[in-house]
């Protein structure tokens, strides 16, 4: 193999594995840091520049980074990084002093945001210190999008969506609620110069099966959780079936027992390991005694005189039908009854409002064609972020298209390329303060991961108001920062100092260093100390060693950053560097203005 | 040495041998040696080896003596026995311990002060009882716990780290094991597991005294240029003339169709060592060929390493005096002390 190139940021980057997974990349090891020393708003600040919702994320947060987590695959639970940028959320002090504002004046570029979702609140969040005139768009009373129809108040309460969202609002931007967008050429119109669609997915799918129309007891997931949100149903029948295995049926089912269910079931067609809904989601709704019945695919709905009395579902058997797919085989039949169902079966984006003759092309599934690095549309000018770009996904990955997008209406509105963008960079610094000491905590704490207090079952379900998650407490966070592995502390080698005496070899606690002969990949990972076998992590090789020619090679699979090979090297070949991932926001596009003038 | 210990972590996919033990779980406290030192990665492969033989850490007894490389007992089996002896003495404390317990694996680890100078009667009176032992000398020829001064297995015109240049005739632990009728005699480098990890087992499962001589670099004081002791001198002329590979008893041996260059020599346990030999007519069954193959090879400044001789049918100590078959503490008490009437029946066959 050649020489690992570290000077490509994403070498390093990729070694710390939340980071990575993170679609917004926020800086988790450095956040940890700050959380581990106290300084809650610095580790609030740090992730609101990536994230811009770190109390709303520590919350409710899909968490891609957490089963990426280097600490699950050394032992079984990764370090509760949601749980702990919740703590920094909750400990901060007031930040708005230290947000930037819209200058006076502005810049004279006038935006338009269609939505307040979390997608439009961060283009808002970037271009607002720029000097841009922004106006939202919103057609409900209040901001938030689905974050406040869709998540129940008792996961993620109003006021930390108030304080988040009104802190965007208050640099400066034109908020305009009650205002659906009924068209987009009369937006157009309007003159901006450029407008932003973060309208997210807003229709959720239907199940046309017998019966569907004979009752008005059939819910639509996400219409039915922003009834609720919005105090327009508060209450429902003793038995409900919630159809689907996602995240939304998680919330339907545990709105559904705050509101009146008593028997409150989880149909799913899959088995366990192939539903959507995230494990932690699966496990909150268990503990409240939700059944979650699989392998259940609906047939019919079971309407007499009017009512709805029950559902007929095919009890299914999955199995492969040889090219890798799965195919279901009905062997039983059943019916439950119930007084109320509920569909979450999924949503999907749509567009009534945009005028199909503007020069904005849409796909076959009739979703608008974007670009997936400018999220531009067809039409210049126009830009698509969030639910409404790709499909629904989530709100970390919404932030990331909003940062994104952001940067191209920048660059579409001061005339610069916008496929010429800055690229990420990394700065590498050594933590080390002495021989035997560092700049972090390196000695690795084999402690289990801290669980999640809750309220009382008895007392939770007494109003939607409740937030069943209490946050951790200061043992819970004291223990669980020292989890974090600090992966960006990268173990860093120059070759030319190394004698090969094997110290580092020697001292390995996870035995991922070996010094050996060069070879193919393939056949280098199965030479090493212990075969590098996670295919997924890079082996890190050296130049030739300066005594016998041969490479040193570290597999990066397993490695704690726990520092003793630096700290057993005799020459300092190895040295433990903090990476710092420097990624380009549109302030620092403005900040550099180029020369790199479209066209 | 470090600051923190080398933290236990049982990770997933973790190899454990037949007694289901992690190689951690031979490994011991944590080295006060400095950083690179050679002692220590000697200490690896002997975790290695024991985890390798899949031997029970308690059936294994530790002895040293005095200087760096006897503090190293301290850093593997921990739950082996052990006795740290005085400077030069513990093949006297060896030679005991066996004769009353002579179902443990002995491991001697020693220096070149505690074997070479201080004591080297002790040394050579063992090899000459053929003591069932592995003597390990890590040699670094500096006398470095007391910073530095030449041992007596420094080379001639090798330099300390001050400048002056040693001007006396080593003593070399290969050659002496030779002339003293040793009957495992072998020569490693502690930058080379690969070849030093086989020879610890064999000399390990060897019926007799089995000593290897391990070239250690001392990183502080001996790993300068005009040293000859150091990483890049040894690895510079660094000659391996016969590598051995061990092979269980249980396991199935792969019979290469021609055997050119390779010897097998058959253990008293059933195991077995492959010798694959570099010099093509290198006999190491001959103790007079051995002999002269190193003085060639030191005129030429290398370094001969590998299993250099082995004599595998020698009487072993317990052999040669017909002692008890078993260890004493599982004799029955009236055989272990018969009584005062045998005594006396004893002692007066010699008035």
């Amino acid at each position: 193999m050649k020489p690992t190139d570290t000077s490509n940021p994403d070498y390093f980057h990729k070694v710390v594995d939340c980071q990575w997974a993170c679609p917004a990349h926020t800086n988790v090891p450095e956040y940890i840091r700050l959380i581990a020393q106290g300084r809650y708003t610095d580790a609030y600040l740090l992730n609101r520049e990536s994230n811009v919702f770190p109390g709303i994320l520590g919350r409710v947060c899909d968490r891609p980074c957490e089963p990426a987590c280097r600490r699950g695959r050394v032992e079984d639970k990764p370090v509760a990084i949601c749980r702990l940028k919740r703590v920094a959320a909750d400990l901060s002090d007031e930040v708005r002093d230290r947000l930037p504002q819209r200058p006076a004046g502005g810049n004279g570029k006038r935006i338009a945001l269609v939505g307040a979702g979390c997608a439009s609140l961060t283009v808002a969040n970037d271009l607002l210190p720029l000097g841009y005139d922004v106006v939202i768009y919103e057609k409900l009373a209040e901001t938030g999008g689905l974050m406040r129809s869709n998540i129940p108040r008792f996961r993620l309460p109003p006021a930390i969506l108030d304080d988040e969202i009104d802190a965007i609002v208050d640099m400066g931007a034109e908020l305009r609620l009650n205002s659906p967008v009924e068209s987009m050429a009369a937006l157009l119109d309007e003159g901006y110069d450029a407008i932003f669609v973060g309208s997210g997915a807003p229709q959720g799918k239907n199940l046309e099966l017998p019966g569907r129309y004979d009752t008005d007891r059939i819910h639509i997931g996400i219409a039915w959780l922003e009834s609720v949100a919005f105090d327009h149903i508060d209450s429902i029948g003793e038995k409900v079936l919630i159809i689907g295995g996602g995240n939304t049926a998680m919330d339907c089912c545990r709105s559904s027992l705050r509101l009146g269910g008593k028997d409150v079931r989880v149909m799913a067609r899959k088995p366990r390991h192939l539903l959507k809904a995230s494990d932690w989601e699966l496990e909150d709704a268990e503990e409240e005694r939700v059944e979650i019945m699989l392998n259940h695919s609906p047939e019919e709905f079971i309407v007499e005189d009017g009512k709805l009395v029950g559902m007929k579902f095919a009890k299914v058997e999955w199995h492969d039908d040889g090219s890798g797919r799965l195919k279901s085989t009905t062997i039983d039949e059943v019916v439950l009854p119930c007084d109320d169902v509920i569909l979450a079966i999924g949503q999907e984006n749509a567009f009534p409002w945009i005028e199909r003759d503007l020069g904005l092309e849409f796909d076959q599934w009739d979703v608008p064609v974007v670009d997936p690095a400018t999220f531009q549309s067809t039409r210049e000018g126009v830009f698509f972020g969030g639910d409404s770009a790709f499909g629904p996904k989530n709100i970390i990955w919404a932030v990331e298209h909003g940062h994104q997008a952001a940067i191209s209406i920048h660059k579409h509105c001061q005339g610069e390329s916008m496929t010429e963008r800055l690229p990420q960079t990394m700065n590498l610094s050594s933590t080390k303060m002495s021989i035997h000491e560092w700049s972090y905590s390196n000695d690795f704490d084999p402690a289990a991961r801290r669980l999640m207090p809750h309220v009382d079952l008895k007392e939770r379900f007494e109003n939607l108001d409740i937030e069943v998650e209490l946050g951790f407490t200061a043992e819970q966070t004291i223990t669980e920062v020292e989890r974090c592995l600090n992966c960006d502390i990268q173990t860093v080698f120059k070759a030319g100092l190394c004698i090969e005496c094997d110290a580092c070899i020697d001292i390995c606690p996870v035995d991922c260093l070996t010094i050996t002969h060069n070879g193919e990949e393939a056949d280098l990972r199965s030479r090493l100390t212990a075969p590098a076998e996670n295919l997924d992590q890079e082996l890190y090789v050296s130049d030739g060693l300066p005594q016998t020619g041969r490479v040193m090679v570290k597999d990066e699979n397993l490695c704690v950053h726990c520092g003793l090979c630096a700290e057993r090297c005799p020459t300092a070949a190895w040295d433990m560097q903090k990476s710092e991932l420097i990624i380009p926001y549109a302030t620092d596009e403005a900040a550099c203005p180029t020369k790199r003038k479209a066209g | 040495m470090s600051f923190i210990r080398k933290p236990k972590i049982v990770y997933k996919g973790q190899r454990t041998n037949a007694l289901g033990l992690t190689r951690r779980d031979y490994e011991g406290g944590m080295s006060t040696l400095c950083a690179g030192c050679g002692h220590d990665s000697i200490t690896t492969a002997l975790v290695q080896a024991f985890f390798e033989l899949d031997i029970e850490p308690h059936k294994v007894a530790k002895l040293s003596g005095i200087g760096c490389s006897s503090k190293t007992p301290a850093y593997f089996l921990d739950s082996a026995h052990g006795i740290n002896a005085v400077h030069g003495r513990m093949p006297a404390v060896a030679t005991g311990a066996n004769a009353a317990a002579r179902d443990l694996y002995y491991i001697g680890v020693s220096g070149d002060g505690d074997s070479l100078s201080i004591g080297l009667g002790q040394f050579a009176h063992a090899m000459r009882r053929n003591l069932q032992m592995l003597y390990v000398i890590e040699n670094n020829g500096v006398y470095g716990l007391t910073k530095g001064q030449f041992s007596a297995s420094a080379d001639i015109g090798s330099k300390a780290k001050k400048g002056e240049v040693n001007e006396q005739r080593p003593i070399d632990p290969v050659k002496a094991a030779l002339a003293l009728g040793g009957s495992f005699v072998a020569r490693a480098f502690s930058g080379d597991k690969e070849q030093l990890v086989p020879l610890l087992k064999a000399g390990i499962k060897h019926n007799g005294f089995a000593m290897i001589d391990v070239l250690s670099p001392c990183v502080t004081f001996n790993d300068h240029e005009d040293s000859t002791k150091s990483y890049a001198h040894t690895r510079q002329f660094y000659h391996p003339a016969v590598h051995a590979d061990f092979i269980p008893p249980a396991q199935p041996i792969e019979a290469g169709g021609d055997e050119g260059g390779v010897l097998r020599v058959n253990l008293h346990d059933g195991s077995q060592l492959l010798l694959r030999k570099v010099a093509p007519d290198y006999d190491p069954h001959s103790r007079a060929g051995a002999y002269s193959y190193l003085d060639e090879c030191e005129k030429r400044g290398e370094i001969v390493t590998g299993l250099l001789y082995i004599e595998e049918d020698r009487a072993s100590m317990h052999e040669i005096s017909q002692t008890a078959k078993q260890s004493l503490r599982d004799l029955e008490y009236d055989k272990l002390n018969p009584g005062a009437e045998t005594l006396k029946a004893l002692q007066s066959r010699y008035r």
